[in-house]
């Protein structure tokens, strides 16, 4: 599900709206439909006919001293309901936008940076063959051999990653036809890879350190816009330390209740187990007040995911993101432990959005 | 002590009372000076301030600005930047000048690329009145965003539509929200880089990038390096620089006018030294029993200062509060560049200035005291015991230099005016003027004794007594010869100056109008235009002999300088004259030849594009050679125009489109219908400006004359001046001859005869004057047409005589100094000339 309109609220959610809003007519964008086979590598690369895509990556490293890291990469790609008649080749036919952040417990907050622009000139790319997408040097790039490379230098810190699959991709929801709600367009096409070797580099303060560590990849695109019912979402994405992984998500309705969930669990036998809606559960173990936004996220939680039943702890409370200056979503994303039975089970990232009032403009 | 200062207070005040008018003259005249100078600099001040915060809103917080001619630069420029290792952020911007038809007011569009500009000039990124559509608006493909100036002056609120001219089409869009960032003052709309390249047709090219540098580069060092790679007429340039070349546009406007505020200082001062001086003169006694009863020589002095002090102090404050309302009603009416068109778009307002109040009080208050310091030295130095009898007045004035330093002087003052312009402004020029003026001061004295010693003896009494007296004590005449020389000479040399400038421009206009219609494709802005296809009908329209188009726009061609403009339009290379008011010879061309370029006189100062040299100018992004082939006259831009044939420039830029055509028509066809017929056969004809040359030529002499109406005050203070040194001086002389008149009354010489001697030596006084003031005037209106105007305005100009304005002029001041010299005997005669002789015992 990730930042389905995190960021891109504006540009992404009122279609229909800005449609009217316009005497030109804006792009017409192919719906998800369930049925679609996923066909890589031409499936890793962007899909700039759908409205809206992401590839997000979130991982846990440490450095040779042994000190735990969080991090995250996001690449969002957004087809905006603007008139495509435009001939400019500044025409902002194709979005792009970044996001990334280092969660280091010796700083005690989030460090994170962002960027957008327009794709064009070469300066900002996705291209549709395979994973590269860029923006002004910030890039997600795999290469033949399924290894990601990312290299993003930020405001104050920088990260220059190899990140290298060990397990096939997993086909979330359908074969990739991930559902997220009850009436069938609410989907969005979606695969992860969990359990990818980590190894590289973070610069933090202008020095260097070697990092290792295990990540995970999403990459989903999705033309409809997120159900007016909801005002935001629960995600957490674990890598076990079985060898297996765990996707679960709930979209929050306006009561505070479960408007919709899904997940999937891949055994360490490597067989999947996609997770019905009714199998999902979140409930908050503890809140955490931002005391840079005023918002109150509920950063502990007690997971049910099918089978499992998990507590996720932060590696640290501050990990909130606030890209209101670029593209306007306040939201929680953080590195976690998962325990269950008193014991850690696996590592990944939580993300919380909607706590800081709906994400609509 | 406390007792003789309130006597000495008392004999000011009582002076004060009894003569007050000359005091308040002198006063008046230092409080214009002072309200000129200051309202000047609280204008230039006010705009710039403006103006500065224009370039910073725009130029946010670049390091480097990346400019180029104004109808902009491929926009493949902005990726080879945008990749330059030491830049961090490349924002491009496209603008452009677009002409509101309902407002009839031109409007700045920028375009710029949010993401990059808000890093940038987040000034110009736009808030949405409409939250739902926000990002999208931002983006929007017909949305635009206003600053608060332009909401306001358009009468316009977010969710109005805007509609702008483009070509010859309207281009509607939709208001989609403010910029409140950017406050006050600032007329511009804000638009998607994308949609304004689209929609106010500027596809695949730039006008500006903004460059923000990795921390550490040096901007200027960089801004050189990348010169170097930057296709012809793009240039880099630091805001430093921007800001420079901002100040610098106005720089000789302003200086010229402070210069005049400086001659209005200068004759507030004379007026100030005759009055003192008079006033010294008949209090000679009173200060005399000052002397007498303890007051020292320094005491004295400082008394006679301190008055001329709370002269100019009076004069001073008054000259700034006028100075601050006249700046206030200027900005108000007239806008910031002081009617020199430079600071377009900027709406400043007037803020009190403590620092430049200051200066000028502290110049008002010296030119009191200066004026008052000869004065104060010749009351100080008096004997009191000679001058409490009466009759010792003549010792005052009895001075008669030899005329070597006064030539010395002129000769200095001649020499000056070879010399060229320091830093862009005519320090030389206006030094040698200011020398001319007091060598001729210097001279009058010898003048006039050599002058009135040689008139022809008289038999009648009346001109016999005025001969021997003119001829005998020329000091005496003095103050009232300076002032009239003075004020002759500059009211002289301006009203040459301002006619030769008026018939030059006329003729000018003549020359660069010999088309019966023009047709401008908006009346403002730069976003119109007529296609190749408009010009087809244009040319074919029933009744249209001839047309002509031109393309004007502007290249860059230094950063430190204002752009220069480009005009593209149909020259026979073989009689450009025919359609340039060329200054000297054109070059004749010969085949093999570059193509050829006219450039305006400003291009051979700024740029030395002298006729027959081989020049470099940027086309297209390429750099062309070309050749000077003449100099013409353009009083219309400043900072120099380049005049080029319309084939060469539409072969070496492809660029068809014009924005003004010049029509010849056929016999029995009025402009008028043209006109009409040419708005309903063009489609947006209506949008189209058709002017006649009459209209053109009207408008631009009332533009002359409403920038010159500055003169004429000062010309209305020369008189004043003038007229008050006669009047002065022979006050002075009154006094000094009351005895004179009481003898010659006694020696049955009639009232009358003396009034008609009175007005006999103040006319002949006046005409040694103005004769010796036109002289001297034609020098300095001289170096006002040759050397200041050149230097200053880098144009020339052709000297033409008001020869009936200068005699009307002369005729009327010397029949005021007749006046006045009569009016100021009447009261020494009205003694009686019994008491006036007994005055001595």
């Amino acid at each position: 599900m990730k930042h389905y309109f995190t960021l891109l609220s504006g540009l992404a959610i009122f279609a229909a709206l800005a449609a009217q809003a316009l005497r030109a007519s804006p792009p017409t964008y192919p719906p998800v439909e369930p049925g679609r086979s996923l066909h890589f590598p031409r499936d890793h690369g962007a899909h700039p006919d759908y409205r809206t895509e992401w590839w997000y990556v979130t991982g846990w490293l440490h450095t040779d001293s042994g000190a735990p890291l969080g991090f995250q990469l996001t690449f969002f790609r957004s087809r905006p309901p603007l008139d495509e008649a435009n001939p400019s080749r500044f025409a902002p036919k194709q979005l792009l936008f970044a996001h990334v952040a280092l969660s280091d417990p010796a700083t005690g907050h989030l460090q994170y940076d962002q960027r957008g622009a327009r794709i064009g000139f070469g300066l900002a790319d996705a291209i549709t063959a395979d994973t590269a997408v860029s923006i002004d040097g910030w890039l997600l790039r795999r290469g033949v051999d399924g290894t990601y490379f990312a290299t993003l230098a930020a405001q104050g810190f920088a990260l220059e990653l190899a990140l290298q699959p060990t397990q096939a991709s997993l086909l979330q929801g359908e074969n990739g036809y991930s559902r997220k709600g009850p009436r069938p367009e609410q989907a969005s096409f979606y695969y992860s890879l969990p359990q990818l070797t980590v190894s590289g580099t973070v610069t933090r303060r202008g020095k260097p350190e070697r990092v290792n560590g295990t990540a995970w990849l999403d990459h989903e695109w999705a033309s409809a816009p997120l159900a007016v019912e909801a005002t935001g979402w629960d995600w957490v994405g674990l890598n076990l330390d079985d060898g297996g992984a765990l996707m679960a998500l709930r979209i929050r309705g306006k009561d505070g209740g479960t408007y919709w969930a899904g997940g999937s669990w891949r055994a360490a036998d490597g067989s999947t187990h996609p997770l019905p809606p009714d199998s999902i559960a979140f409930h908050p173990l503890r809140h955490w007040r931002s005391p840079h936004t005023g918002t109150d996220y509920p950063v502990a939680m007690r997971v049910q995911a099918g089978g499992l039943h998990l507590d996720l702890a932060p590696l640290m409370d501050d990990q909130e993101l606030d890209s209101r200056a670029t593209t306007g979503a306040v939201y929680w994303e953080g590195a976690v432990t998962a325990h269950s039975a008193g014991r850690t089970i696996g590592r990944g990232y939580l993300e919380l959005t909607g706590y800081a009032g709906r994400l609509v403009y | 002590m406390s007792g003789l200062r309130r006597a000495a207070a008392e004999l000011l005040l009582g002076e004060l009372r009894a003569h007050p008018w000359p005091a308040l003259v002198g006063v008046l005249a230092i409080a214009i000076g002072v309200a000129m100078g200051y309202a000047v600099q609280l204008i230039n001040q006010a705009a710039l301030a403006e103006f500065s915060r224009t370039v910073n809103s725009l130029m946010g917080n670049a390091d480097i600005e990346i400019r180029g001619p104004r109808t902009g630069f491929a926009e493949s420029l902005y990726p080879r930047i945008a990749r330059l290792s030491d830049v961090v952020v490349a924002s491009p911007v496209v603008e452009a000048e677009a002409w509101v038809p309902q407002h009839k007011q031109a409007l700045k569009l920028v375009g710029i690329d949010v993401f990059q500009a808000a890093q940038v000039t987040p000034g110009l990124i736009g808030r949405p009145s409409s939250p739902r559509l926000a990002n999208l608006d931002l983006l929007g493909t017909d949305t635009v965003f206003l600053s608060p100036t332009a909401l306001a002056s358009l009468d316009l609120k977010p969710g109005d539509a805007l509609t702008v001219q483009v070509g010859l089409r309207p281009v509607t869009l939709r208001i989609a929200g403010a910029l409140p960032a950017l406050g006050e003052g600032l007329h511009l709309g804000v638009m998607d880089i994308g949609a304004a390249q689209w929609r106010l047709d500027r596809l695949g090219h730039l006008q500006r990038i903004d460059v923000r540098l990795r921390p550490g580069v040096d901007a200027a060092a960089f801004a050189e390096t990348l010169n170097a790679q930057l296709p012809a007429g793009v240039i880099a340039s630091t805001p430093q620089d921007t800001r420079q070349g901002t100040a610098s546009l106005s720089r000789a406007y302003r200086v010229n006018l402070n210069v005049l505020a400086l001659v209005a200082l200068f004759t507030g001062a004379f007026l100030v030294f005759s009055s003192q001086a008079l006033s010294v003169l008949r209090r000679r006694s009173q200060l005399a029993l000052l002397r007498a009863l303890g007051v020292t020589r320094s005491g004295l002095l400082r008394l006679v200062l301190t008055e001329g002090a709370l002269f100019g102090a009076l004069g001073a404050l008054l000259g700034l509060a006028l100075g601050y309302v006249l700046a206030a009603l200027v900005l108000r009416y007239a806008g910031g560049d002081l009617g020199g068109g430079y600071f377009d778009g900027v709406r400043p307002t007037v803020h009190f200035d403590a620092e430049s109040a200051l200066l000028f009080f502290a110049l008002g208050l010296s030119a009191a005291v200066l004026g008052s310091a000869a004065p104060a030295g010749e009351a100080a130095r008096a004997q009191p015991a000679r001058a409490l009898k009466a009759g010792d007045e003549e010792a005052a004035l009895a001075k008669l230099r030899p005329p070597w330093s006064g030539l010395v002087v002129v000769a200095i003052g001649m020499a000056l005016t070879q010399a060229g312009p320091v830093s862009g402004l005519p320090v030389f020029g206006y030094l040698a003027i200011a020398l001319l003026l007091v060598g001729a001061i210097m001279l009058m004295p010898w003048l006039a004794h050599s002058v009135f010693s040689r008139l022809p003896a008289s038999q009648r009494a009346v001109f016999h007594l005025a001969y021997a007296r003119l001829a005998g004590a020329p000091g005496r005449a003095a103050i009232g010869l300076a002032g009239i020389l003075a004020s002759f000479s500059l009211m002289a040399a301006m009203v040459i100056m301002v006619a030769s400038f008026r018939q030059s421009v006329d003729d000018w206009l003549q020359a660069i109008l010999p088309a019966q219609l023009y047709l401008r494709a908006s009346p403002g802005g730069d976003a119109g235009y007529f296609s190749e296809a408009a010009q087809r009908i244009i040319a074919s329209t029933p009744g249209v002999a001839r047309a002509e188009f031109s393309r004007v726009s502007q290249v860059l061609l230094d950063a430190r300088r204002p752009p220069v403009t480009l005009i593209a339009r149909q020259i026979d290379a073989r009689q450009p004259g025919r359609r340039l008011p060329l200054v000297g010879a054109a070059l004749t061309l010969v085949p093999g030849d570059p193509p050829a370029v006219w450039v305006s006189e400003a291009m051979v100062d700024l740029y030395g594009f002298r006729t027959g040299r081989l020049i470099a100018l940027p086309l297209a992004g390429r750099s062309v050679t070309f050749v000077v082939a003449g100099v013409w006259r353009d009083y219309a831009r400043q900072y120099g125009t380049v005049a080029l044939s319309r084939d060469d420039y539409r072969a070496l830029t492809g660029d068809t489109h014009v924005s003004d055509a010049a029509l010849w028509l056929a016999p029995g066809a009025g402009p008028a219908q043209i006109a009409e017929r040419l708005r309903h056969r063009l489609a947006g004809g209506d949008n189209v400006q058709y002017v006649q040359p009459g209209e053109i030529h009207v408008a631009s002499m009332k533009i002359f004359d409403r920038s010159f109406a500055i003169t004429y005050l000062l010309e209305t203070v020369a008189v004043l001046v003038g007229v008050f040194g006669i009047g002065a001086s022979f006050s002075a002389q009154a006094l000094a001859r009351s005895r004179e008149f009481g003898v010659l009354r006694h020696l049955g010489v009639t009232r009358r005869q003396i009034g008609a001697m009175l007005a006999l030596e103040g006319a002949l006084l006046a005409l040694l004057g103005v004769t010796a003031g036109l002289g001297l005037g034609w020098c300095i209106a001289l170096i006002l047409i040759q050397v200041v105007n050149p230097q200053s305005f880098h144009w020339t100009m052709s000297v033409h005589m008001p020869w009936l304005l200068l005699v009307q002029l002369a005729a009327a001041l010397v029949v005021a100094a007749a006046l006045t010299a009569l009016a100021s005997g009447r009261r020494a005669m009205s003694a009686g000339a019994v008491h006036a002789v007994r005055e001595d015992w």
